[in-house]
């Protein structure tokens, strides 16, 4: 122990650049990273908000099984879509949702490629956050066709009495293998990451059941150099794994869209405009969720300002390639020359829906805009208020390209209108208050940072190569 | 603690990265080859001093190729051979709409084998192990890094072997009960 001390208070072998928050804050140890961390599960009372939120959460999941019951009960009549508007609330949620769910892989897999050290005191966050989203995201098609139960052999290929099999040329069946394989994958991502911490919350748990339990979870980790060895092999190649297949997720999300011949879908930008614009929800996400748990549990030395403005510059910069989306779509309505194509923007903009459109506008193309300034970036409370309205416009960019190409085509007797009914919006406000539900026992029960990787990052972790 | 009972090995403890590799080091110089070294965190030199090289990238690439394989089989199978439905006048094998699911499956096979050969591997999920004997052992997964040579090494002898490990300033030598 004070070996430790003594050499933490040495001067770092790396140059300190002046200016530069660090990704840790000062006085810790291998000990108390550990302790701090452990302690929000282990030992420390449980903040009486976190209790309110857990209750909110709970009566609003209860609205979510309401809604559930009825759609079930009744059929998908319930809900506001009819011809022409065949997606409605349901494809946005799902949209928006699989978007929030991008920032979690982006920052433990592609940021841990790139060598980006600060992503350590995040990543476990948003992957549980990528995990809950994706939840709440596969809700949404499922939901959609009805039947959920009869639909297992029209989405998966299951052998059935009808021998027939799904249709593999669709993008919906891409989307179906796509989306499961990426909840899948970052489950696994997640849980690999959690081993070795699993094993120091059963070495530092003081009742038997605990111990027990993250025990059984940890699977008898004890450290060795070996499996060390194996270990860090197989997470950075699921690292390597994770990054092109989140890329694909989104790519494949748009390709619902972009595959289709309906105005305002049809278009090759899609797929890079989307994964822009699911890393801009999924980083909003990930600070509106982050500022209050890192004021609640007191986590200013390991999430710094430093993560913070990293991941407003992240949301600046994507913002802006979502803006340049949004503008090239505006200026292919008029280049093209073609009918429809021109029609669809212009019905955007001045049709039933043009709130939408400039409420769109305003919430991902010019509010972003303020993260420029450095102070703004720092202020948490200004930035958390944000990220609320980037959320927002991210919801509305999806309702946006689902509605209004959908109720406007090509033939005005086919025209219609879209509103969801009161079913809709439950089912919607249910899974948000399902994500914070599931959120909050995370934070409650597993340790929301990666210990053993905050302690690579301190200078005592660092080795020096012998010349023999 | 009589002399009878049969040792797992002797486990010496260290409070930093740098003595657990020197002594490392020094033991395999020293000509020990059954042993195995103890951290909370990895260090990329600990592996490299006990000369261990693993192979388990090589279950990834194997299982992404066969993942791969079967995601393309399966889409022909079932459009091409077992029901061919003609839509829109594509081909029954219609590749181009076969790319994204064909790379999916490559991904999630080959990052569940990866993950699965690893933990299987590291001989997990192993509910006991002789190392855990030791009371001080529950801080490997904090502060501390501990250096076990096993009694299975020819070189290996309970006075000499915990000499040398005292040798090597180890804050403490114990004897690990099988």
């Amino acid at each position: 122990m004070e070996a430790n001390t003594a050499q933490h208070t040495a001067p770092p072998q790396e140059p300190v650049l002046k200016d530069v928050i660090p990704v840790v804050g000062p006085g810790h140890n291998f000990e108390t990273i550990s302790e701090k961390i452990s302690a929000i599960v282990l030992t420390q009372r449980t903040p009486i908000t976190l209790f309110i939120g857990l209750g909110m959460g709970f009566l609003i999941i209860q609205m979510l099984m309401a809604a559930v019951t009825a759609l079930l009960y009744k059929g998908v009549g319930i809900w506001g879509l009819n011809t022409p508007v065949g997606w409605g609330f349901d494809i946005t949620n799902f949209v928006w949702w699989v978007g929030i769910g991008h920032a979690g892989t982006l920052i433990s897999a592609i940021l841990l490629l790139m060598g980006q050290k600060w992503r350590t005191s995040i990543n476990r966050f948003a992957e549980a956050m990528t995990l809950f989203a994706v939840a709440c995201a596969a809700m949404f098609p499922l939901l959609h066709t009805g039947r959920p139960w009869f639909a297992a052999y029209w989405l998966l290929p299951i052998p059935n009495t009808m021998a027939i099999w799904p249709q593999f040329r669709s993008p919906l069946m891409w989307d179906v293998f796509a989306i499961s394989t990426y909840g899948s994958v970052s489950l696994l991502f997640w849980y690999v990451g959690l081993i070795p911490d699993l094993a120091t919350m059963r070495d530092r748990a003081k009742h038997w059941v605990v111990k027990m339990i993250f025990g059984m979870l940890s699977m008898g980790w004890r450290g060795s150099a070996r499996h060390w060895a194996r270990y860090e092999t197989i997470y950075n190649l699921l690292a390597g794994l994770a990054t092109p297949l989140v890329v694909s997720v989104h790519t494949i999300v748009s390709f619902d869209f972009a595959v289709s011949v309906i105005p305002g879908w049809h278009t090759t930008i899609f797929p890079p405009y989307f994964v822009a614009g699911a890393i801009f929800s999924g980083f909003a996400m990930v600070l509106t969720l982050l500022l209050p748990v890192r004021y609640l549990f007191n986590l200013h030395d390991f999430v710094t300002m430093r993560h913070i403005e990293n991941m407003a510059k992240v949301m600046l910069v994507t913002g802006l390639m979502v803006f340049y989306g949004y503008n090239v779509e505006a200026f292919m309505g008029w280049y093209s020359s073609n009918k429809y194509e021109g029609f669809m923007i212009y019905n955007r903009m001045t049709g039933p829906y043009w709130w939408s459109y400039f409420l769109l506008i305003f919430c991902n193309g010019v509010v972003p805009q303020v993260l420029w300034v450095k102070k703004i970036r720092q202020n948490v409370y200004i930035l958390w208020f944000i990220t609320l309205i980037v959320n927002v416009g991210m919801w509305l960019e999806r309702f946006v390209i689902v509605v209004t190409s959908l109720h406007r085509d090509f033939v005005p007797s086919s025209w219609g209108r879209y509103a969801p009914t009161i079913w809709e919006v439950m089912l919607f406000v249910g899974t948000i208050g399902f994500f914070i539900f599931m959120m909050i026992l995370f934070v409650r029960a597993l340790p929301m940072i990666p210990m053993f990787e905050m302690k690579t990052l301190l200078p005592e972790s660092k080795v020096k190569h012998h010349k023999e | 603690m009589t002399e009878k009972t049969k040792l797992y090995g002797l486990m010496a403890e260290f409070d930093n990265p740098q003595a657990i590799v020197d002594a490392t080091n020094a033991a395999y110089k020293a000509g020990y080859r059954k042993m195995d070294a103890y951290s909370p965190f990895p260090i990329e030199e600990l592996h490299e001093a006990l000369h261990f090289h693993t192979k388990v990238q090589y279950i990834v690439l194997v299982a992404g190729i066969i993942g791969g394989l079967l995601g393309y089989g399966l889409q022909y199978w079932t459009s091409a051979i077992d029901y061919p439905l003609n839509i829109g006048g594509r081909p029954y094998n219609s590749w181009v709409s076969f790319i994204p699911i064909t790379f999916e499956l490559t991904i999630l096979i080959g990052a569940f084998s990866g993950a699965i050969g690893m933990i299987l591997l590291n001989g997990l999920p192993q509910p006991y192990h002789p190392v855990f004997n030791v009371p001080r052992f529950s801080m490997a997964s904090s502060d501390r890094f501990f250096l076990c040579i096993e009694s299975e090494d020819p070189k290996f002898d309970r006075r000499t072997t915990a000499e040398f490990l005292k040798s090597l300033n180890a804050l403490e030598v114990t004897e690990v009960e099988p």
